[in-house]
This record gives structure tokens, sequence and C-alpha cells, in this order.
């Protein structure tokens, strides 16, 4: 028989599967709402307001529409393909977070037992978050093709270039970061970002990593297909991009997958380049032994998925060639760049 | 491990070659149209530096790059194999390419390339080297087979090619991890220790062996793996064909000898039945399916199939007289093979193709010196004497007959005078009827060179044999 | 007793992890070879080159998790990344544009041609029964563990592998050098 301790182990990794999985499964919810009333707010309009106390009940009542829809599956559609895609979109959005630190060590009250705030501290953390990542693009081109339709298979090449073309300038844009830290795990990434420069400035990434920062943000955004570069699925010319025949739960899938893949750039910001869990080195003492350091994590990450939702109804759309520009000629060498100048300043 | 300075010593050579062939990649974006010719000149200057360098290095063998790369006597007579092919191709090149339209110099550069992966190849003392200088060998030889863009046949050439080249790289590749994971290395002496000391041979060594052979033997066009030969040789441009049918051959040899009579000596009783089989069929396939061919790269293309399966005995012969053999026959087949693509190359002008074995008729009656050649290297090809195709083929004869395989000589000396016919069947049309048409050949200054420099190596290892013989004796590995 | 024993532990293993590394490994390994077997077939057999193309890519993890088994997960990620992540997006790009319905009717096996089928399982079966014979079968894994493996390799590539790392990247370049020539359009 396995002994007791091993049994516990594995027992914890599947209630914090569990429970990861279903937090990543509400997260649209209010996201929704927060992305429709920061639209209204930056609009001069009230946003979703009938439903429940300033529309917050929403999003619920979007979801039970999305449930109860028919669920059409175009009569010329590869049948097979066109069901499988969302699910192929929405796995590797999951599946990412299997190694995504959400905070230090924490000791569970009652059975006084240390765990940690990840699912696997992998030491290849990085590469297997933009690996899986990249997986996503998949869900979105088969189901751009086997739609059948103009519309959504124009949608789904551009979204395989778009995906392509940063995909190296996002990888390219770590590196400078797994230089510094000279680890590929994200918790050792996170643990190197302690402390503080000078006793004022945080010892974070960001300060270290400017240009880094700058590339990986833009390449970030095109990678989650999210304004300015939400040409995939841009409504102006394909309808809905490559999501145009889907309906019901299969397209909520889609949606679902587009916010856990915002929150995800969000989470790699604040792990890669804003010091994860860590706090800001001027917070006195007594407030940090209050507040746990994964409500840094979180708070940080809202900072930046506000900042993402605030860039969608503020800037408006690249032109397709703009995109492939700004990937091939101005990030892929800027990135090579910044890979030049962190190597010879680590010397 | 600390970086020694004698890696770059022992491989400047091939530095040179590609910092060179970049360099270019560069210069070309800053010469007009009528000026890309320069990166011709350029391109022959590299070749002669780099000569230069690997005269330079000559000497003493040198294992460097944790004994991955080798530069001893054998790697550097093949070097200068490669140079010589290379050279006589760029010269025939020049005006040849500017006649079919393809004039760009990416089309150098891509040469230069491939040169230095023959190079690699030659100096490849591990079976890692080998491969990727394998693959940077075939990767610009796919493009350049494939150059003229906008005729049907080239295209069609190198899709063929490419696709069975893939396939041969991954049989290759399939023994070589076989090899790995049986004796743990790849290095190829390291290689010969190992399988000395195991007193049963393993099965798995056997298949592997089978794989390398035949991933080689895609590379040197033997029977059963010839199949993209005929059709590569057709659709390339000619000056390209020449340099394949040289140089990739030549590399394909060099490596394909040091594989399997060092690396895989210890286990040559496995092989060489093998060997001896493919290279009787080669030869018998190579000189009968010639003799109906009506289009002249073809026909060479199946020549080429057959001299490989000469080559191929030199392997079954063995020892160093067995190497040495090989290594003078691909020295005298570059400069023969090189001699006759250059007097088809010279051909194409105007209407002219200069592809069908008709084209030629009555040729002596017009162009008396062009004949001429032609007659030597055609007579070399079938390998009568005095010129170097005889001495090559005898040298390989005697080496069998001295190892008691008569019988292989025997077939090899039948399918020799059976291949004499399509040969000798040129030289008929050429000096026996009127002309058909009137010649105008695309002759320069640069192809005479090419053809001089083919004529006379031609003559003078079939007349002074002995000075080439001691030489490649010298050059051969241990 | 002895069977029942075995088949507890089976059912364990697969249950529970790590409980006998051995039977969990072999069970694994057996798992993943198989789906890559049964889908490298599906790519050359199936009709329609998008559904290749993704039998491809299956084929393709499944190799990625045999490189998680010989403890390399540092090839693992970067084959996910390269091949399925990359390289395989860019095959689909072009298959979605070609016109499906004329590959479709086209089958790539050509069944008409029996011995072409014989001949290949006649070089499988060659295969299999030589490796059975092998002392290659008997060879038992070193354990490796799974930390340092990133370095270990950025190391031996600067290093011990220094030659081949850069005649690597000289192939790209002249891979890549050989598309643009191809793929340009020519300047009159």
């Amino acid at each position: 028989m396995p002994d007791v301790n091993t049994l516990i182990e594995v027992a914890l990794i599947i209630v914090k599967v569990v429970i990861v999985s279903m937090i990543l499964f509400s997260l649209p919810l209010p996201l929704t709402w927060l992305e429709r009333k920061i639209a209204g707010h930056i609009q001069l309009r009230l946003g979703p307001f009938r439903v429940g106390p300033h529309g917050v009940l929403q999003p619920l009542a979007d979801m039970i529409k999305l449930m109860f829809k028919e669920d059409i599956t175009p009569y010329k559609a590869d049948k097979w393909l066109f069901r499988l895609s969302p699910i192929v979109a929405m796995v590797p959005a999951f599946a990412v977070y299997a190694t995504i630190p959400f905070g230090n060590t924490v000791t569970v009250p009652f059975i006084n037992k240390e765990i940690s705030l990840h699912i696997a501290d992998m030491n290849v953390g990085i590469l297997y978050v933009l690996a899986i990542g990249g997986i996503t693009v998949y869900g979105i081109m088969l189901g751009g093709w086997a739609s059948n339709s103009k519309y959504a298979l124009l949608g789904g090449i551009r979204a395989s270039a778009q995906m392509v073309s940063y995909e190296i300038a996002l990888t390219f844009s770590c590196v400078g970061v797994v230089m510094i830290a000279n680890s590929l795990s994200l918790v050792d990434i996170v643990h190197t970002q302690k402390g503080a420069i000078l006793g004022i400035l945080p010892n974070w990434n960001i300060f270290y990593q400017p240009l880094g920062f700058i590339i990986f943000l833009i390449a970030a955004l095109a990678e989650t297909n999210r304004i300015p570069f939400d040409l995939p699925e841009d409504e102006g010319t394909l309808a809905a991009g490559y999501h145009v025949e889907y309906s019901g739960m299969r397209f909520a899938f889609f949606m679902l997958t587009e916010y856990l893949a915002m929150v995800t750039v969000s989470v790699l910001s604040v792990i890669l380049f804003f010091g994860g869990w860590n706090s800001p080195p001027l917070v006195p003492e007594t407030l940090n032994n209050l507040i746990p350091p994964i409500f840094w994590f979180i708070g940080k990450v809202a900072v930046f998925i506000y900042f993402f939702m605030w860039l969608r109804f503020t800037l408006p759309r690249y032109r397709y060639d703009q995109l492939m520009t700004i990937g091939w000629k101005i990030l892929l060498p800027l990135s090579l760049l910044n890979i030049l100048i962190t190597g010879l300043l680590l010397i | 491990m600390k970086f020694d300075m004698i890696n770059i010593y022992a491989s400047l050579p091939e530095i040179i070659v590609i910092v060179s062939a970049c360099a270019l990649l560069i210069i070309d974006l800053f010469l007009k149209k009528e000026q890309k010719r320069l990166v011709a000149y350029l391109s022959l200057a590299v070749v002669i530096i780099a000569a230069g360098e690997t005269w330079r290095i000559a000497g003493n063998p040198l294992l460097v790059f944790d004994k991955m790369f080798i530069v001893d006597n054998y790697a550097i007579f093949f070097k200068m194999l490669f140079y010589l092919a290379t050279f006589l191709a760029i010269l025939l090149s020049i005006n040849y390419i500017k006649i079919e339209e393809i004039e760009h110099s990416e089309y150098y550069i891509l040469m230069l390339f491939a040169l230095s992966g023959m190079m690699l190849m030659a100096s490849g003392a591990d079976l890692l080297t080998i491969y990727l200088g394998l693959e940077l060998m075939a990767l610009p030889i796919y493009m350049l087979v494939g150059f003229m863009k906008k005729d049907i046949k080239s295209n069609e050439a190198s899709m063929k090619y490419i696709v069975l080249g893939a396939l041969s790289s991954g049989i290759l590749l399939y023994g070589i991890s076989l090899i790995y994971g049986l004796t743990g290395t790849t290095q190829l002496s390291e290689l010969a220790a190992v399988l000395k000391k195991q007193t049963d041979i393993d099965s798995a060594v056997i298949l592997s062996t089978i794989f390398l052979v035949a991933g080689f033997g895609f590379k040197v066009a033997a029977v059963p793996f010839h199949m993209w030969a005929p059709d590569a040789y057709e659709g390339a441009p000619t000056s390209i064909t020449a340099f394949m049918s040289v140089g990739s051959k030549a590399a394909a040899f060099a490596v394909f000898l040091r594989v399997l009579l060092d690396a895989l000596s210890p286990v040559s009783l496995n092989w060489i039945a093998l060997i001896s089989a493919i290279s009787v069929v080669t030869m018998i396939l190579g000189s009968v399916v010639a003799l109906v061919q009506t289009n002249i790269k073809r026909m060479l293309a199946y020549s080429s199939i057959g001299h490989a399966g000469y080559a191929l005995l030199g392997f079954v012969a063995g020892g160093s007289d067995g190497i040495a053999s090989v290594m003078l026959y691909m020295l005298i087949y570059a400069f023969m093979n090189m001699g006759i693509f250059g007097a088809i190359i010279i051909m194409r002008k105007g209407g002219i193709v200069g592809d069908n074995i008709e084209d030629y008729t009555g040729l002596a009656k017009v162009h008396r010196g062009i004949a001429l050649l032609m007659l030597i290297f055609l007579f070399s090809l079938a390998g009568i004497p005095p010129t170097a195709g005889f001495v090559g083929k005898f040298y390989i004869f005697m080496a069998l007959i001295h190892k008691g395989f008569i019988a292989l000589a025997v077939i090899a000396a039948l399918t020799a005078a059976i291949s004499a016919y399509f040969y000798i069947r040129i030289i008929m049309l050429m000096y026996m009827k009127e002309p058909l048409h009137k010649f105008d050949l695309a002759q320069t200054p640069a192809t005479r060179i090419a053809l001089a420099i083919a004529a006379a190596g031609t003559i003078i290892i079939g007349i002074l044999p002995a000075w080439f013989i001691e030489l490649v004796q010298k050059a051969v590995f241990s | 007793m002895v069977v029942e024993d075995k088949f507890y532990n089976l059912i364990f293993a697969i249950f529970i992890l790590q409980f006998r590394e051995h039977d969990m490994e072999k069970l694994f390994f057996l798992t993943f070879a198989a789906i890559a077997v049964i889908s490298a077939l599906a790519v050359v057999s199936v009709r329609n080159p998008v559904h290749s193309a993704i039998a491809l890519i299956v084929c393709l993890f499944q190799v990625a998790a045999v490189f998680i088994l010989l403890r390399s997960p540092f090839l693992a990620a970067v084959q996910v990344f390269i091949y399925v992540g990359a390289v395989m997006v860019l095959f689909l790009f072009v298959i979605m544009m070609l016109d499906i319905k004329r590959a479709v009717i086209t089958s790539f096996l050509p069944s008409g041609r029996f011995w072409i089928i014989a001949l290949l399982l006649l070089l499988i079966g060659e295969i299999v029964f030589t490796l059975a014979d092998s002392k290659l079968v008997d060879i038992q894994m070193a354990q490796a563990s799974l930390d340092g493996t990133v370095m270990e390799i950025g190391k031996a590539m600067f290093s011990t592998y220094l030659l081949p790392f850069e005649i690597v990247s000289v192939i790209l370049l002249v891979a890549l050098m050989a598309a643009i020539v191809m793929g340009r359009k020519e300047i009159k």
C-alpha cells in the first residue's frame, strides 16, 4: 500500500486542481460585467443596469441564455472538427494554470500543514506556459476552417498567421527575465524579485527589463486577439470572424477562452515583470503581516485586467499589414536587441 | 571544456566559405543588375582562398571540436576535390545562367553553402556532424535543382529530389539512432573500438548498417535508391547537374567510405555482401538503361549511376588499396564529368538546348576542338586507354582481384563493355554524320578555362597515373 | 494469489500516482506509443489533409509525452512549442487554403498497389524481429533527475556540441534563404 503521505499529496493536488478550475470557470462572469461596465463609463453611458443592482446579475442571465440557446451545426461544416474546436481552444487555457504560482506557501489552519499555492512547480515552467498557451490557436483555426464559411475561414487564417508571428516576439521578450532569474521555473522567477532597489523601488523585473516588458505586453495583446489586434474576429470586415457560425455553449467556450487568455496574460505580466506576490518595499511590516501575499498577487492582476479592458475601448484596430509589420519588423528585432543588451549587462 | 583556438584553426576553410557566403549575400544587395556577375568572380576567389587555407593546414591530422571534426589527408584530398568541382561549376555557370535567364547571385551563394556542407562531410568524424554536413549540402542543392522556377521539369526535379532526399535522411537518422542506442557513441573511431570489443554481433547492428547503407546509397544514387537521379539530373540547370554529379557524389562517397571502412569495419562481413549486390545491380542498370536514352543529360545520369557502381566495388575490396581506388576514381570522375557537362553547357545557346543526343550530329565537321574534347571525355567515361577513366577502372579492378573477388571484376568489366556502346554512339554521331543544323556555341573565356582544366586532368592522369596513385595512397585514412 | 496481486497493483497504479513507478511508466509509455503509432498511421491514411495534419499534431504530442518519460521536460516543452505550436500551425495555414474537396477525392494510400504495402509490412516485420533479437530491448534507462536538464543542455550545446550547433544554424539560414529565393517574385 502507498503510504499516507503520498495519498495526502495526491489528494492535495486534486483539491488544488478542482479549486483552480472552479475559479477559472466562474471568472468570466464578473469579467464580462466589468468589461461592459468599463466600456459604458468610458463611453459616457451606464452599461448594464437592469438585472440586479448595477446590473451585477447580467452575466448570470447571459449564461442562462447561452445554455439554453439552440446549438447549431452548419449543414456543410466538418461536424467532428466543428464540435471539437471550442474544446481544443478551451483546454489549453486551463492547462496553463498547472504551473502558475499564485502565492508563497501558506500554512493551513487546523491540520497545520504547509502547502504551496501552485499545482506544480515545473523546472521548465515558462516554456510550458508559452507552449501550451500556443495551442489555443488550433481551436480558433480549426473552428474557422470547420465552419465552412468564408468569414470564419478568413478569421482562422488571420489567427494562425498572427499567433505564429507574435509568439516569437513573446517568447524572446521572456528570455531576458529568464536570464536574470537564471531559471525557467516561474516560482524561481518570482523569488528573484524579492527585496528592493536602493530601498525605495521594488526589485521587480520591470525596472531591469522595460523594453522586454513593452514587447511582452504588445505581443501578448496580439496573442490574446484583443483590440488593437483582434483581426481574427474583426466585426467590421469579417462579421465575427472565426466564431461566426457558433452559437450556444460552443460560442460560450470561445468567449471563456478569450477571457481566460486575458487573465493568463495579466498573470504572466505580474509574475514575470511585477514581482508576483511580492509586496512593494515601502509597505509597513505590520500591514505586510496582515495581508497575505496572494492578495498582492490578485491586486496586481486586477490592475492589469483593468488595463487591458481600458485599452479595448481606447485604441482603434490595426490593419492586417500593419499588424504583420509590427510583429516582424519592429517587435522581433527589438526583442533580439533586448536579449543582447541583457546579456551584455549580465556579464 | 575550455575553448581552444585550434578548433578555429582546423576549421578555418569552412569558416571562410560560410562567412564569405554570408558576406556575399549582403554585398549582393548593393549591386546593380548588370554587376551581379561580380558575385561569381568573388565566389571563385573564395574557393581559391579556402583551397589555399586548406593547403596551409595540411600536415598533421587534427581531431578537434570534441572529436567531431577531423582534418587529415583524406579530408584534405576530398576538400580539394570539392574546390575543383565548385570552381569548374562556377566557371561553367557564368554564361549559362545568363542564357537560361536565372542570373541571380543567390545561385553562387547557394553553391558556396553546398560546398561548405561537403567540406563538413569530408571532415566529419562523428555521425552527427556527418549528418548535418549532409543536410547542409543537400538543402542548397535541392534549391539549385529547382532554380529555373518557370521550367516545369526543373520544378519536378526539385520536388522529387527533396521528397526522396528527406526520406533518405530519415532512414539514415534511424540507422544512426540505432547505432547510438547500441554503442552509446556516434564518434566514428570510438564506434569502431566498441564494435571491435563485441564478440557476437548484435542483430540491431546489422539492421542499422542496412539503414546507413540505404541512406548513403540514396546520396550516391546506387540502385535501388537511384530513382531521383535521372529526373533531377535532367531537370536541373546543366551547370548544377555537373556540380551535383561530381561534388555531392564525391562528398557522399567520402563519408560512406569513412563510415563503412572506419567505424563499421569490425562488422565488415555483414555489409560486404550487401554492397557487392548493390554495386552489381547498380552497374548493370546504369549501363543497360543508359543505352535507350535519347536525352544526353538523362543518359549521363544513368552513366553516373553506373560509375557509382564501379566505385562501390572499391568498398568491397576494402583495405587501403580499396579506399585509394575509390578516391582516385572520384578525382578522375570529377575531371571527366565536369568536362562532358561543360561541353553540353556550351551547346546551349539560342534555339538549341543541347539536351538531345541527336543535337550533336556532325559536330566534328564544324567545331573540331569541341568535338575532340568531347571525344576525350567520352573515351574516359567509357574507360578506354590512354584516358584517365581507364586508370580509375583499372585500379579498382586490380584492388578487387588482389582480394580475390574475381567474379565481381569480371561482371564489372562486362558492364564497362556494354556502357562503352552508348558513349561511342555519340562519338559516331559527331564524327560520321553530316550536321543537321548550324552550330552556335556559347563559348566564353570562362568555359574555355574550365574545359581546358578538365581535359588536362583527364589526359594527365591517363598518361601519368603513378603520381596520382601515390597521392591518393598517402591520403588514405588509417 | 500472484495474479490477483498484480492486478491489484495495476489498478492502484492507474489511480494512485507513483505506487509502482516502473509499472506506471510502462503503462504510460505503452499508451503514448500506441497513440503515436495509430495517429501516425492516420496521417498517411485519412483522406482529408486537414485531418492528416491533426493526426500529425496528436502524434507530435505523444512524442513530447515520451520525452517527459525520458526525464527530459525541456525537450518535451520545446517539442510542443516548436512542432505543435509553430510548425504545424503553418502547415495548417497552407492546407486551409487548398481546395480540400479535390484533395479528398484522391486517396493517399494506393490501395491498388498491394505489393507496396506487402513490402512495407515485410520491412516492418524485419525491423521488429531484428530489434526483438537485439540486446537493445534489455537496455535499462539510466535514472536521471528532472532538475538542471535545461542548464546541462545549454552547457553541452555550447561546449561539446558547439560544432553541430553552429552547423544547424547555418542550415537554418540556408533554408530561410532558399525559401525566399523560391518564393519571391522575379523583378524584371
